[in-house]
């Protein structure tokens, strides 16, 4: 994370607790979320890293992205980039959620300002518009 | 490090991204202006400031509770490469003391060691490894002193004394209150309930730790960014401690990663002053780790609370009874304001004519008590709203009907005397409540637990004041200017932490100017751009700043119209209209560009300031000017109603909270999408006090200092909420609105301990429910 963060100048990754317990840090390693305060640099060596910069195409946002932004879902802000990453490799896995997976699969990533009901929201609109899309 | 220097521009401004460009007014929800940028990664928050030739400044913290300082060692930890200077008391040219009220708190200590997070030196250094070595390598001489670290004990004659000097002892602020009779009422109670309640610490956990950089500018001006609820009385504060002209101050307050009160009050902002003034012209940066902020940043403060109820045959309330006792730790830190707030609010919203109120907020050695969404009021509304269901169970009364019966109304006294002379809807709520499907179907919802498991329901009602009561000023001043491209640009006086008030404050002046999301821009709180608009706390951000808002963009409006009208040579400005991007005349068709507009007016005609000073009780409920003075009484409150669904595991005492419903008071709606955020997250905070955050002290120091021992909620763990919003207009409000910020807090934890007795016949004195104690619990009742 300091590579990302310091020599890199991508802030949008961040620390909140360096210690693999809050989620803040979440990036896309070869499109599977993980915790870049627990990584060492040479981890990354061959990988494909995508951090919240990445993850909009120039000007259109993630259909995650989107949803966060129109429920509200985001207030200070501070666990969104891992919240976001964290919903975008899980409904890779899980493309038709029920609101408890979504719950649980986003229990590795802390919020303290949402109590995550708009979170869950967004998640779930977004899995539909994604589900929807690909039919297309 | 970087290449680049991070660059203070003159103006940072933010904007709705190009996409969205909705008509803006008050009462719907728009999507906030800061949604964008906050999630494509591109917010930088006060901790993602960086720079090239950047310096790393960290603080050597004390270690033990209580001690007086002899000599501090660094020889050893300055020989670390990559060390630039290590700074002690000795380098704070000012008073080298800070504090909202009392200023007891140093910057870095000189005569004694009060908490265990006491900060003792100041290290700077090329990178963190260097900084941490260093720190490690500072020793200390301090001799010992007996600690205090239980309350009651430290009022005692003979305890050990935190601050000598203190006339009052170990009393930061003390309250005696008689409504009515006093005591003499509690022999005209059919029915007296007495207990003890006791609550916890708890953590703000604010995603973004305390943060900030500094840098001295080439012209001699201190330059602050932090993550901050109060960049003006920051500058004042860092201004007297380290003797500096608060004009050569500056202070600048991004996006906060959250807040919750733990950053009103100083956390990094003389640290970092401190060493910009040391650096040689470098910038500093300060962030604290995680287990850092565990054991500096303040916490809520705990307490212990007597309570005795004492009502009628009928279940009206006739008197109360508190003694409250509030650990404040070693420093001022806003404690006697919190204690003042709570013994307003120790009857909650009920008429109780006759009451004897007694508090402490006492110095101790423990960690730092300091400001925390609700600020007093969830304590003893912990205990309040289960004295109730006690009182109602004894008197065979359904806990709601209770509240009915002495909810106040408009007009009424409230527990302290104040005459209720605002918009009071607590009895909406309570109806609102009392017809919602989830009340009507509480019965069949309980009986409907499976194996191993109990049901059951609680209630709470909930009130909360803002501003700062009859004698500290709550002023705002806004300042909106018409740009020369024809853009409306907001100067926001209070800072955004999450609360959305930049996206609340765009909506207003948008809708006054008749503009459109794409002509709006707002300014962040900067010491040097905005100006001075209070603390973001209290539930005061958006009804004072707004009503300031509401006056400078009316101001605005007319001038522009006025204008116009001449430029048209019309006479009567009632015929022109303002739409976004322009002015029309109404009867000619004939319109004008306000960038047009805006390069015919001076610069000092672009811009228009309104002051706001918020209305304050007039009516006085006590003598004690000390009282007065840290806020007593407020004479604007919201109100609410809260109703817990919930199934305790009886194999393993969890506590799982199925269903939530909050209906509040809070005035108008301006945002409703905004207004639930805050409902939505005042419950969870409230839920983690009551079930799983527990912020462990044991001799005065930390025991829980990281997420795994110190446990927040989760999303697995929250459930679905519901928020109604029953919307009384309040007058004084801007467009009839009350603060929401903290009201939401107050509920969960009593809420669900009422449940938790509904569900099991157990009730619980001591927070938070987690499974051991309730499962104890249940095992003692049954054996």
């Amino acid at each position: 994370m300091d590579i990302l963060r310091e020599d890199l100048l991508l802030t949008g990754t961040k620390e909140s607790c360096g210690a693999g317990d809050c989620g803040a840090c979440t990036i896309l390693v070869d499109g599977e979320s993980r915790l870049s305060c627990l990584m060492l640099a040479a981890q990354m060596q061959g990988r494909d890293v995508t951090t919240i910069e990445g993850l909009a195409e120039g000007e259109n946002l993630h259909a995650v992205q989107e949803a966060f932004v129109q429920h509200g879902a985001i207030q200070c802000g501070f666990c969104i980039p891992g919240m976001v990453l964290a919903a975008v490799d899980f409904l890779n896995r899980n493309p038709n959620p029920t609101r408890t997976e979504i719950r649980e699969g986003l229990a590795g990533n802390l919020c303290r300002c949402t109590g995550y009901q708009k979170i869950v929201d967004a998640v779930e609109a977004a899995a539909a518009r994604i589900r929807q899309e690909a039919r297309l | 490090m970087g290449n680049q220097d991070h660059q203070i521009g003159p103006v940072n401004i933010h904007k709705f991204p190009p996409a969205y460009n909705e008509t803006l007014s008050v009462g719907i929800s728009l999507v906030r202006v800061d949604a964008h940028e906050k999630v494509t990664g591109k917010t930088v928050y006060a901790a993602d400031y960086y720079g090239k030739n950047m310096l790393w400044a960290g603080v050597k913290r004390a270690g033990i509770p209580h001690a007086r300082m002899k000599a501090i060692h660094t020889d050893r930890a300055g020989r670390v490469p990559g060390v630039f200077c290590i700074l002690t008391h000795k380098n704070v040219a000012g008073t080298n003391r800070q504090g909202v009220i009392r200023k007891d708190q140093p910057v870095l200590v000189d005569d004694k060691v009060r908490h265990c997070g006491d900060a003792v030196a100041l290290v700077l250094a090329e990178t963190k490894t260097a900084l941490r070595e260093s720190i490690d390598l500072i020793s200390l001489d301090l001799e010992p002193l007996p600690s205090v670290i239980n309350p009651e004990h430290a009022l005692e004659q003979g305890s050990p004394l935190v601050h000598e000097d203190n006339a009052d002892g170990n009393v930061l602020l003390k309250g005696d209150l008689k409504i009515g009779a006093g005591s003499i009422a509690e022999q005209e109670c059919d029915v007296i309930m007495e207990a003890c309640f006791e609550t916890q610490r708890q953590e703000h956990a604010y995603l973004e730790t305390e943060a900030g950089w500094a840098r001295m500018e080439e012209d001699g001006k201190l330059v602050i960014v932090c993550s901050t609820q109060t960049p003006f009385r920051d500058r004042m504060e860092v201004a007297e401690a380290l003797d500096q002209e608060p004009s050569r101050v500056r202070i600048i307050a991004p996006y906060s990663g959250g807040a919750f009160g733990g950053k009103d009050g100083v956390t990094v902002q003389s640290l970092l002053g401190l060493a910009a003034l040391n650096s040689g012209g470098r910038p500093v940066k300060m962030w604290w780790d995680r287990e850092e902020s565990f054991l500096s940043g303040t916490k809520r403060h705990p307490a212990r609370m007597y309570y005795r109820l004492g009502a009628r045959a009928d279940g009206s309330l006739h008197f109360l009874s508190v003694r409250l006792y509030f650990d404040t730790g070693p420093y001022d830190h806003l404690g006697g304001v919190v204690l003042t707030l709570a013994l307003e609010h120790a009857g909650g919203p009920y008429r109780i004519p006759n009451a004897v109120l007694k508090g402490w907020a006492v110095y101790t050695n423990n960690p730092v008590s300091g400001a925390f969404r609700g600020f007093g009021v969830p304590q003893v509304t912990a205990a309040m709203e289960q004295m109730m269901d006690m009182l109602a169970d004894k008197l065979g009364m359904d806990p709601l009907e209770l509240r009915f019966k002495n909810a106040v109304r408009r007009g009424d006294r409230n527990c302290v005397g104040k005459t209720l002379d605002a918009s009071t809807g607590l009895m909406d709520c309570l109806e609102a409540l009392s017809k919602h499907s989830l009340w009507e179907e509480r019965e069949a919802w309980k009986c409907a637990a499976g194996p191993f498991k109990r049901r059951g329901v609680g209630m709470a009602a909930v009130m909360q004041a803002s501003g700062y009561g009859p004698v500290v000023p709550d002023v705002a001043n806004a300042k909106v200017e018409l740009t020369t491209d024809g853009k409306v640009r907001v100067y926001c006086g209070v800072v955004d932490m999450g609360q959305g008030n930049a996206s609340t404050n765009l909506q207003i002046a948008g809708s006054i100017l008749g503009q459109e999301a794409g002509q709006m821009e707002i300014v962040l709180p900067d010491t040097d751009l905005t100006l001075p608009s209070g603390s973001a706390s209290a539930s005061r951000c958006t009804y004072t700043f707004a009503n300031a808002l509401i006056g400078a963009a009316e101001t605005l409006k007319q001038r522009v119209l006025q204008r116009a009208a001449d430029m048209f040579m019309v006479r009567d400005i009632e015929e022109l209209t303002l739409f976004p991007g322009g002015v029309k005349h109404l009867v000619s068709g004939r319109e004008l560009s306000l960038g047009a507009l805006a390069r015919f007016l001076n610069d000092s005609e672009r811009v228009a300031t309104y002051r706001f000073r918020a209305p304050v009780a007039k009516d006085s409920v006590t003598s004690d000017d000390g009282l007065k003075l840290h806020g007593l009484p407020h004479r604007l409150f919201s109100y609410g109603a809260h109703l817990a669904f919930v199934e305790i595991d009886e194999l393993t005492g969890k506590i799982d909270v199925k269903r939530y419903l909050a209906v509040s008071d809070c005035g108008k709606v301006m945002n409703p999408q905004i207004y639930e955020q805050q409902i939505h997250g005042g419950i969870s905070n409230g839920l983690g006090y009551a079930l799983s955050e527990d912020f462990k002290v044991h001799e005065a120091k930390v025991h829980t200092p990281d997420f795994t021992t110190y446990v927040l909620p989760t999303a697995a763990d929250m459930p679905d909420m519901d928020s109604v919003a029953v919307e009384i207009y309040e007058p004084t409000g801007p467009f009839g609105l009350k603060g929401v910020g903290e009201i939401a807090t107050n509920g969960p934890l009593p809420a669900v301990a009422n449940a938790v007795s509904d569900a099991s016949g157990v009730r619980l004195l001591r927070f938070p429910l987690t499974p051991e104690r309730v499962l104890k619990a249940i095992r003692d009742q049954e054996g």
